[in-house]
């Protein structure tokens, strides 16, 4: 099962689905300023599996948030499909969110008390979508990650590695253009942990999402095709991984 | 609109999670709703009230009294000098073309006896316009005539309190009875009229002929006097009128100069009735705003409670809005949950208030009236108290931070 091809997906100048450039970070906590990204630049294309590694206080969880439209750099820039967040209102990057970016935290981030298949729907239902289509793409979306016919169980009813499909699942409904995952199988017993990893390859080889992950186990680092390490706001080693899954 | 729909979805299943919760919420709206109600019926009821017991005393009806206002006034009992005259009311039918019935009229207290029963009542001497004049029929029997005027007979109407306290379940009809130790013949009963708004029971009362009650009963102490005149205009809008004639007319008669005072007084019963009416509308507004109050308190039960939903969601919030919520999806969702609550106890307010005014009016037997103007404007007024008092919390949580939102444990 396929999902139907984005229409609005543009390529950039260099075929680069993620382009940055000295992008820097720096915000007061208090008194202190923090000097989060010092400096990052990069280019993501489409297609890839990334994972990004660092010590904690590294700036890839900034990093992440930059990417995902939750924050703005201070200086420097960023196009994901040529499309550049710095000007944009909250309610126009709320948008581009829901449009293109998918999110999987380590703690699954589910609502409680609602049923799995509603947690999925909620991205359709900030799209605008009707009630009966929403229903249907949340029903494929759990089928992809195993979970068919477990759309009314509760989180509460599920186990870590349900739940964090669930999550997938709703990261996928509205086709965006990028998976941001940090520290997906942070929660997870090392068996579920390979299934989680194996259903994100699955996704990247067969359906071409792209996927960039943060992760400080270089064993599920190894499950991507390119690594990259943060130490201190900056970039300091990006390479091809050694492994390929 | 599609996102409306899921708002309102999401909101009604927020509330369902801790009905408790919400509906420990409501119940100031409930409260303060039900109090509304309830005091604006029972308001409503007392100012119907008012307003039927002046119309029993007599429609278009004028009083004018002895005395200036300042002093005797509506005080009957003597000592207070008569100045009007019998032939002040002949003036005053035949010289205002307004005037429908004009009454004279002199009272005292008397005793009556029948048999071993005796009564201490009022009597009034009048003439036999005063039936038309105080919109009074008879019971049974006959009203006395211009003839019994003239002839001033010894004959009598009685109230209905009157009739029960000396005859017990006796036809009074055609029996002597003694007022003042003078023999009167009963020939016919009042048709009861109840109390008046100033306290007085309108039937323990005797009707006589003023002649009569001049000759026999209040030994001509002043003779050709009268107390009271009572005056029935043609119409109510011809009431003003009639009482500005009439006061011109008696000022002439009774030779008052331009600066002094009236030595009388004329009273219109309509004015007053529309200042009694107006009383209890102040009266029932002042307890419908105090009413209102709780109200307030009821808005800010609310807002205390959305605040802590919104503290306790943070998380919830920080995932809608990285999945793509805008400020606005946020703020109508929260919005929707105070609106929900508030309007539900409006609905349980007039529930409340309705039940609880018809157990108060059956217990005390007070008239209560309801409103459906008073009913919508609760429901629109809980309305508006939901919005004003859940939009603080419903922004608060639509600029919450999502990075900080999703941190927070």
């Amino acid at each position: 099962m396929r999902f139907a091809p984005c229409s609005l997906r543009l390529k950039g100048k260099m075929g680069s689905l993620i382009q940055v450039q000295d992008l820097v970070k720096v915000y007061s906590l208090g008194e202190v300023e923090v000097r989060a990204l010092q400096g990052v630049s990069l280019s993501i294309d489409q297609g890839e599996f990334v994972a990004i590694m660092g010590a904690s206080g590294s700036g890839k969880s900034t990093f992440m948030n930059i990417l995902g439209f939750l924050d703005q750099p201070t200086s420097g820039q960023y196009l994901l499909e040529n499309i550049n967040g710095e000007k944009l209102s909250r309610d126009e990057l709320a948008e581009i969110r829901n449009r293109k970016i998918g999110f999987v935290f380590q703690g699954f981030n589910l609502l409680p008390r609602t049923a799995a298949l509603e947690n999925v729907e909620l991205p359709l239902i900030y799209a605008g979508t009707s009630t009966s289509k929403r229903k249907e793409i949340a029903q494929k979306a759990l089928s992809e990650v195993g979970l068919k016919g477990r759309g009314h169980h509760h989180p509460s009813q599920l186990s870590g590695g349900e739940q964090q499909r669930v999550a997938i699942a709703r990261a996928l409904v509205n086709q965006p253009s990028i998976l941001l995952a940090d520290e997906p199988t942070g929660n997870l017993d090392s068996k579920t942990s390979a299934e989680i990893m194996g259903i994100f390859q699955r996704l990247n080889r067969d359906m071409g999402i792209t996927i960039i992950m943060i992760t400080h186990e270089p064993d599920i680092a190894s499950f991507a095709k390119r690594d990259i390490l943060f130490r201190d706001g900056k970039i300091v080693d990006d390479r091809n991984s050694a492994l390929q899954g | 609109m599609t996102r409306l729909l899921a708002s309102l979805r999401i909101a009604l299943r927020a509330l369902m999670v801790n009905k408790m919760r919400s509906t420990l919420t409501m119940l100031g709206i409930i409260i303060g709703v039900g109090a509304v109600i309830a005091m604006i019926a029972v308001g409503s009821g007392a100012k119907k009230r008012i307003a039927e017991q002046i119309a029993s005393m007599g429609s278009n009806l004028l009083i004018v009294l002895s005395g200036s206002s300042t002093s005797g006034g509506l005080r009957f009992g003597s000592g207070t000098v008569p100045t009007l005259t019998v032939d002040d009311a002949k003036a005053i039918q035949n010289e205002i073309p307004d005037v429908k019935y004009v009454a004279p009229s002199q009272r005292g207290t008397v005793q009556i006896i029948f048999g071993n029963q005796n009564w201490s009542t009022v009597a009034d001497g009048t003439t036999p316009e005063v039936l038309f004049i105080r919109d009074w029929s008879l019971e049974s029997g006959r009203p006395f005539t211009q003839q019994d005027l003239d002839g001033a007979t010894k004959v009598c109407l009685l109230g209905e309190t009157v009739v029960e306290n000396l005859f017990g379940g006796i036809d009074p009809i055609g029996q002597i009875v003694r007022i003042k130790k003078v023999p009167f013949t009963v020939i016919g009963v009042l048709a009861s009229k109840g109390q008046t708004t100033f306290g007085q029971d309108q039937d323990d009362t005797i009707i006589v002929p003023l002649t009569t009650a001049q000759k026999k009963l209040f030994g001509m102490q002043f003779p050709g006097m009268v107390r009271t005149i009572a005056v029935q205009a043609k119409t109510p809008e011809a009431m003003s009128s009639v009482e500005n004639q009439i006061n011109d007319l008696l000022r002439q008669r009774h030779h008052i100069q331009p600066k002094q005072e009236n030595d009388f007084t004329v009273r219109n019963l309509t004015e007053l009735m529309s200042t009694a009416q107006q009383t209890a509308d102040v009266m029932s507004y002042l307890l419908g705003a105090i009413a209102s109050i709780s109200l307030i308190v009821g808005g800010i039960g609310i807002m205390n409670i959305m605040l802590v939903s919104v503290t306790e969601r943070t998380r919830e919030i920080g995932i809608r809005i990285a999945v793509g919520a805008k400020g606005w999806d946020i703020l109508l969702q929260f919005l929707i949950e105070s609106l929900v609550l508030s309007l539900m106890g409006g609905i349980l307010g007039i529930g409340l208030g309705i039940c609880g005014t018809l157990i108060l009016s059956s217990f005390t037997q007070w008239p209560t009236v309801f409103s459906i103007q008073a009913i919508f404007l609760a429901f629109f007024v809980s309305g508006l108290v939901g919005v004003f008092f859940g939009l603080y919390p419903a922004r608060k949580a639509s600029l919450l931070n999502p990075i900080e939102a999703l941190r927070y444990e």
